[in-house]
């Protein structure tokens, strides 16, 4: 075997791959629609929400935390932002939403990442009850409604067309959202942070080890409150794509994303324990369970079996990437025994 | 005042909330006296908590092993709608049940919640899935399993003598289940007080390397403790069931939330290693006596409960990030 297929085999990414190749090959032969143009705009387009929040809880999971709270929080954030934009009658474009949403979500992740990273406290449990906090808040303080309207330029934003695709067979037609640039944006700015930046190395570091990173230098606690932001933004901005290419703010439509979204960075190889994973997974990952859901009525699955099998993919999945960190351990215990 | 203190010390956890508790009874004696002060209300206080009293003890023993079930939910409901599949099967869906089989019933949920925890005890222990992910997997896919049998919507005829036995009040006075809850807690008291599988999951959740070279039997205590919590969560499916008189794949999905802030309220841990099951039992009633009380006032919108009970769990461990912290110094 060559050498460059051998180190393809052990990255967990490759499994991921070969898995959609796979899965791609059964849905084009029981459908016969999958390998067409406009399945693929509609993937992706399906993706792009999932996708911001794959992106935020990736970092935290790399730096070994949770993050369960960001569909409450970019619930909340767009649906403040949109209320708000509509009271003071906003007509101009797409950047004041975006900075807005940006912002408040930063706010609402700072809250998170405060308690986490300067009070040390669990995660899991932080993030869950920040989570009920959020909801409180937007249907409890502000007594969030269904918007059936959204302002002029969030509209304008999800309606305009990066490109349109065509099936020649059935005419129907697929069109790539303005909102795909952001998520395209967002994937090159954090592989960017991610593997050139110190604080990128920070985050593998903390996640690895606290103490060794510590020692090495690494100010723990502000990376951690800086994740916590950073991951809540994202999460504002995921809102406010979907908002406004839904063309309706609906408060709880969002709720209940965070188990397809840790499963889909999970499966794309990211250690649950922290301190290993890659982007390319996260993607990957992520695109597995969108092509999952996606293609249930092409194959003829009702969709009631929806949670099913994201719930089958994700215990699979973690159960596989827990053998491979345990498998891993006792190479290691062994070349160690064997040198002594 | 030095034998004051040190009572105190010994249970702070408990003494802490029996002073909230008081607090608040307090209140609502000045505010809602009538409404809240009835020998109805307390009934009612005392036959609805158990439900969730019951998940609550199952995920006391997780946490206390340094792990925490997230499929309580899940669990609860797909064993309440494997029964009423069985009581259909059984009885037809207008006919009616010996009481008798009330044991059968049970005996189906004890097995159901059993197999569920052995899977999450499996992941967990063998597999070395951590506990969140493996839990949060499990109930999505419980509550799938339960979507699909059900097909989303509500199943409400079947016999309902089940439910309407647990609906009655034991001489009139005391909720029959409550008496269910006081079984479950008093086998776990006796499981973690009078048997060394209390010190051992403690042990183990205070560092799992030092439990195993100590000889302990890390993955078999995992696997009861999690099976103890899936029959837990069975059992407090059937008090839903019970409760509603109905089932369906998406009852509760506050409870998994309200356990796990029950657990902490009541000083266990959330990394393992401690815990007492006077404190969670007191947290359990505490919670259940808020709500009820919220619930008397009726300009608040039951929306802000959900803030109230994140609010009040990240709270709690503000204050024990403090409290431990001086606890250092001194």
């Amino acid at each position: 075997m060559s050498k460059t297929l051998k180190k393809l085999t052990r990255k967990s990414e490759f499994y991921t791959f070969l898995i959609i190749v796979v899965l791609a090959i059964a849905i084009e032969i029981a459908s016969g629609q999958f390998f067409t143009a406009n399945n693929f705009v509609d993937i992706l387009n399906a993706m792009i929400v999932p996708g911001l929040f794959a992106i935020a809880e990736f970092m935290v999971l790399v730096s070994g935390g949770i993050e369960v709270s960001f569909p409450a929080a970019a619930s909340l954030t767009v649906y403040a932002t949109t209320k708000l934009l509509l009271d003071k009658g906003y007509e101009g474009g797409i950047f004041l939403p975006l900075i807005m949403v940006i912002v408040i979500g930063a706010v609402l992740g700072a809250f998170n990442g405060f308690l986490i990273g300067y009070m040390n406290l669990t995660p899991m449990i932080v993030t869950l009850g920040a989570s009920s906090v959020f909801k409180g808040i937007m249907q409890g303080a502000l007594n969030s409604k269904q918007l059936a309207v959204i302002p002029a330029g969030m509209k304008k934003f999800g309606v305009d067309a990066l490109f349109v695709s065509t099936n020649p067979v059935s005419g129907l037609t697929s069109k790539m959202p303005m909102t795909f640039i952001v998520f395209v944006v967002a994937l090159i700015l954090a592989y960017i942070l991610l593997n050139y930046t110190f604080f990128g190395r920070a985050i593998y570091a903390i996640g690895g080890n606290p103490q060794s990173a510590r020692c090495a230098g690494y100010k723990v606690e502000r990376t951690k409150f800086l994740i916590y932001v950073i991951s809540g933004a994202i999460a504002g901005i995921g809102g406010l794509c979907r908002v406004c290419v839904m063309q309706q703010c609906h408060p709880t439509n969002m709720l209940g994303m965070e188990m397809n979204v840790i499963a889909g960075v999970v499966l794309g190889g990211t250690a649950i324990t922290g301190g290993s994973g890659s982007l390319a997974g996260c993607f990957l990952g992520t695109l597995l369970i969108v092509m999952v859901e996606n293609s249930m009525i092409m194959l003829g699955i009702p969709t009631t079996w929806k949670n099913v099998f994201t719930g089958a993919l994700i215990v699979i999945g973690v159960g596989i990437s827990a053998l491979q960190v345990k498998r891993a351990e006792k190479a290691a215990e062994l070349a160690r025994q064997e040198k002594a | 005042m030095d034998t004051v203190k040190r009572i105190y010390n010994k249970n702070r956890e408990v003494y802490r909330l029996l002073l909230i508790i008081v607090l608040w009874m307090i209140f609502m004696a000045i505010t809602k006296f009538k409404k809240f002060y009835s020998f109805k209300n307390f009934q009612t206080i005392a036959s609805q908590f158990p439900e969730y009293g019951l998940m609550a003890l199952g995920c006391m023993l997780c946490m206390m092993t340094g792990g925490i079930d997230l499929s309580c939910v899940g669990v609860a409901n797909l064993t309440s709608i494997l029964v009423v599949n069985l009581l259909i099967a059984q009885f037809g869906a207008e006919g009616s049940m010996p009481l008798g089989y009330t044991v059968v019933l049970f005996a189906v949920a004890v097995v159901l919640g059993a197999v569920a925890g052995a899977f999450n005890g499996f992941l967990i222990s063998t597999v070395g899935v951590p506990p969140i992910l493996a839990t949060l997997g499990v109930n999505e896919l419980l509550t799938g399993i339960s979507i699909v049998l059900t097909g989303g919507s509500p199943v409400s005829s079947f016999p309902k003598e089940f439910c309407e036995l647990f609906s009655t009040n034991i001489g009139g006075v005391v909720p029959v289940r409550l008496v269910m809850f006081i079984v479950v807690a008093i086998v776990i008291w006796f499981m973690l007080e009078k048997t060394d599988y209390g010190l051992k999951i403690k042990l183990l959740g205070t560092n799992q390397n030092v439990a195993k070279f100590s000889g302990l039997n890390n993955v078999g205590l995992l696997m009861k403790t999690y099976i103890t919590a899936g029959i837990c969560s069975a059992l407090g499916g059937m008090l839903m069931m019970s409760n509603y008189a109905s089932v369906r794949a998406d009852y509760g999905s506050q409870y998994t939330m309200q356990a796990i802030l029950i657990v902490v309220l009541g000083g266990v841990s959330p990394n393992g290693g401690t815990g007492k099951l006077s404190g969670v039992c007191t947290a359990i009633v505490l919670l259940k006596l808020l709500e009820s009380g919220i619930n008397r006032f009726h300009n608040i919108s039951s929306y802000y409960i959900s803030l109230i009970w994140g609010g009040v769990l990240i709270l709690a461990l503000v204050m024990d990030y403090f409290s431990n912290g001086q606890h250092k110094k001194v």
